[in-house]
């Protein structure tokens, strides 16, 4: 059935469908309709699912590991410093292993207030074990919330898919919504391995002293490399039953690019529209967008890039004292490969600022006109500088 | 807030986690009250003022107050934890809550000061709120703080006096405010005044003090008592009703009433 949503409704049918079964959430602009709309869909009997209206973000992700660790399926969803108070449970429910899945509404960090969109709070959380994927249509979010549970419940890590603020979020766009029976084909009841069980009496999360911490680490670590192929996986077989996927990398007319622009979320929309421009203009670019995260794709970006001259990464998100997150990223998977073309590191639409076509032509421009970057970071559109 | 800050005069720090004041104070880089104000995350209202108030105090000044502006879900749900801890530690400061009965800010879902049988988005008609209101004022009072009060518009001068009586103890004090919100409480905003009267006079929000968590004085008797269908009728999140859910919260508020001029130094 196809409807005109927006991508925080997208989240909600997404959840639904999925058949989420325990929902602990908290309200935050810009993700508050998605927690509304999973609310409505309960009250008239259309979610068998258990609702905890928590009363902070703490506590909801708190909630979903309870929940998750007695075996049911778990969802939230929640935006910027809501994200930020969650951390500590954030490492939790990596730690504990546990398939909780979550939809993040990218939003800039206060002070001052912001509720615009921009990738460093759900970014701040890369170290916390979570998988981590960045959407860019309402579609590809609803998809993402059911191939997340897919996902997350075969490596036992919990998983987040993020999404703009407004720009996704509010927007409205027409989306399959696909039937109950087919995604019950490809996801089925959650068996959970493990869980607090009185037949079967374990203690979860007790204390580990250095002989084993770190093999609990190391198997982390390996769950997170294992995600990479099963993410595939799950991408692949969602095409088989839905008709889409969208990988883990996208290739947008790489072939004899010079210019790679790397972008992820609705940048990309606007990158592409771009490049195809450029491409009629004869500029030889060519366009990368980086849905997954965490795990990060090592060796399809490598790929992606083989035959790039000059890769020109978008980040609207920052790491003080550093840099754009995913052009370190990108700097750091390279290191280690045959081809190190020159990466520049463009940092663009903080705290929501528009990222127009103009700009990313800029940022192409830019890149054709230099060998190599002049400086670290390349501040695009900024007062005073 | 208006009153508020006239009953305390400049010499005041304000402090604001996130609610409806957050905009309300205004945007970067406007301000709308003259005192400093420091914005802060939502679920600390009461540890960031303790903060700015032991910072004053090594620097040596005595004289400034410190107030907390909060909402009723940055008090009695996410923040409660830091007022908790600040009131317990006795913290000198003001904590005033004006509550609304959910979360405005982000569009008017329940929060645990939200009344029984009331809509929110998240207690829709089919399912509306079925626990009742927090008794946010008894907490506190359990903290054996010097001073807890409620307080409404509608009853101006008693909101002053408050604030003014507020000012003048060490400690911690707390005072609650009720404040009618039309979107929130599908109303009209020419009846804000008159619904905060009604709330008083339907017992519904009774105006009092306590003093050190033991001395319970009704500050304002009101001078018409109303019964509580005065006060929910006007307002359309309790339009789906029934007399007898009606009923149902009469009783709880006659009972409630009870208690408190039981508990009262008349
Ligand atoms: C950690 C965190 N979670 C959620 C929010 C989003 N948020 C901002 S204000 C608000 C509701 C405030 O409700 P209340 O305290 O009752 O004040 P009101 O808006 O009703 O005035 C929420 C949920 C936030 N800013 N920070
Ligand atoms: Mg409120």
């Amino acid at each position: 059935m196809e409807k005109v949503i927006m991508g925080n409704h997208a989240v909600s049918y997404g959840a639904k469908l999925a058949r989420a079964q325990v929902i602990a959430a908290y309200p935050i602009t810009p993700q508050t309709q998605i927690v509304e709309m999973l609310s409505e869909f309960w009250a008239e009997g259309l979610l068998d699912a258990k609702f905890i209206k928590v009363e902070s973000e703490h506590s909801a992700m708190a909630a979903c590991i309870g929940a998750s660790s007695a075996g049911a399926r778990a969802f939230t969803a929640t935006s910027g410093h809501g994200l930020a108070l969650m951390h500590e449970m954030l490492h939790w429910a990596a730690g504990a292993r546990l398939p909780i899945v979550m939809a993040n509404v990218n939003r800039a960090m206060g002070p001052g207030w912001s509720i615009w969109t921009e990738q460093t709070d759900s970014l701040a959380q890369r170290d916390t074990g979570w998988l981590q994927f960045y959407c860019e249509s309402n579609q590809e979010v609803l998809d993402s919330v059911i191939q997340a549970f897919k996902i997350a419940e075969q490596v036992l890590l919990p998983t987040m898919l993020v999404l703009d603020a407004f720009v996704l979020s509010h927007t409205q766009e027409p989306v399959d919504i696909p039937d109950q029976e087919l995604v019950d084909r490809y996801l089925p009841p959650y068996d959970a391995r493990y869980k607090l069980d009185p037949g079967d009496p374990h203690a979860f999360g007790a204390m580990v002293a250095p002989p084993h911490y770190m093999e609990l680490r190391y198997k982390i670590q390996k769950a997170m490399e294992e995600a990479v192929e099963v993410a595939r996986q799950a991408d692949g077989e969602f095409r088989e039953i839905f008709g889409r996927s969208y990988g883990l990398v996208e290739k947008y007319r790489l072939e004899d690019a010079e210019v790679v622009l790397v972008a992820s979320a609705t940048i990309t929309s606007t990158a592409r529209v771009v490049v195809d421009e450029l491409r009629e203009e004869g500029y030889k670019v060519g366009l990368l967008k980086v849905r997954m995260f965490r795990p990060f794709p090592t060796k399809d970006v490598r790929e992606a890039l083989a035959g790039a001259r000059k890769v020109a990464v978008i980040d609207r998100n920052i790491s003080f004292g550093h840099g754009g997150i995913f052009a370190e990223e990108i700097k750091s998977a390279l290191y280690n490969g045959s081809h190190r073309p020159p990466i520049f590191g463009f940092i663009i639409g903080l705290g929501g600022r528009d990222v127009t076509p103009a700009s990313i032509r800029g940022i192409a421009e830019y890149t054709f006109e230099h060998d190599t970057p002049e400086m670290e970071i390349i501040w695009r559109e900024v007062k005073n500088s | 807030m208006r009153l508020a800050l006239k009953a305390l005069g400049e010499k005041t720090i304000l402090v604001i986690p996130a609610c409806c004041w957050s905009i309300i104070a205004g945007a970067f880089p406007y301000s709308s009250v003259k005192v400093p104000l420091m914005h802060t995350a939502f679920e600390t209202g009461g540890s960031a003022a303790a903060g700015i108030k032991a910072a004053l105090e090594v620097q040596g000044d005595t004289e400034t107050t410190v107030l907390t502006w909060a909402g009723d879900g940055g008090t009695f749900d996410i923040g409660l934890q830091a007022l908790s801890g600040a009131v317990e530690r006795n913290e000198d400061f003001i904590y005033a809550c004006y509550d609304n009965e959910a979360y405005m800010n982000t569009g008017i879902q329940r929060s645990s000061a939200t009344p029984w049988g009331a809509w929110t988005t998240t207690t829709p008609v089919q399912h509306p709120k079925e626990t009742p209101k927090k008794d946010i004022v008894a907490i506190m009072a359990a903290h054996r703080i010097p001073y807890t009060a409620t307080a409404t518009v509608a009853y101006p001068e008693d909101l002053v006096r408050k604030f003014q009586k507020a000012k003048g103890i060490r400690g911690a004090k707390f005072i609650h405010i009720l404040s009618p919100c039309p979107p929130g409480w599908k109303m009209e905003p020419a009846y804000s005044i008159r619904i905060s009267r009604l709330a008083v006079e339907s017992k519904v929000f009774p105006l009092y003090e306590v003093e050190n968590g033991e001395k319970w004085t009704i500050t304002v008797w009101p001078k018409r008592e109303v019964p509580v269908r005065e006060y929910v009728k006007l307002q359309g999140r309790f339009s789906h009703l029934t007399e007898e859910d009606i009923e149902f919260i009469q009783e709880n508020v006659d009972r409630e009433w009870e208690r408190l001029v039981a508990r009262a130094v008349q």
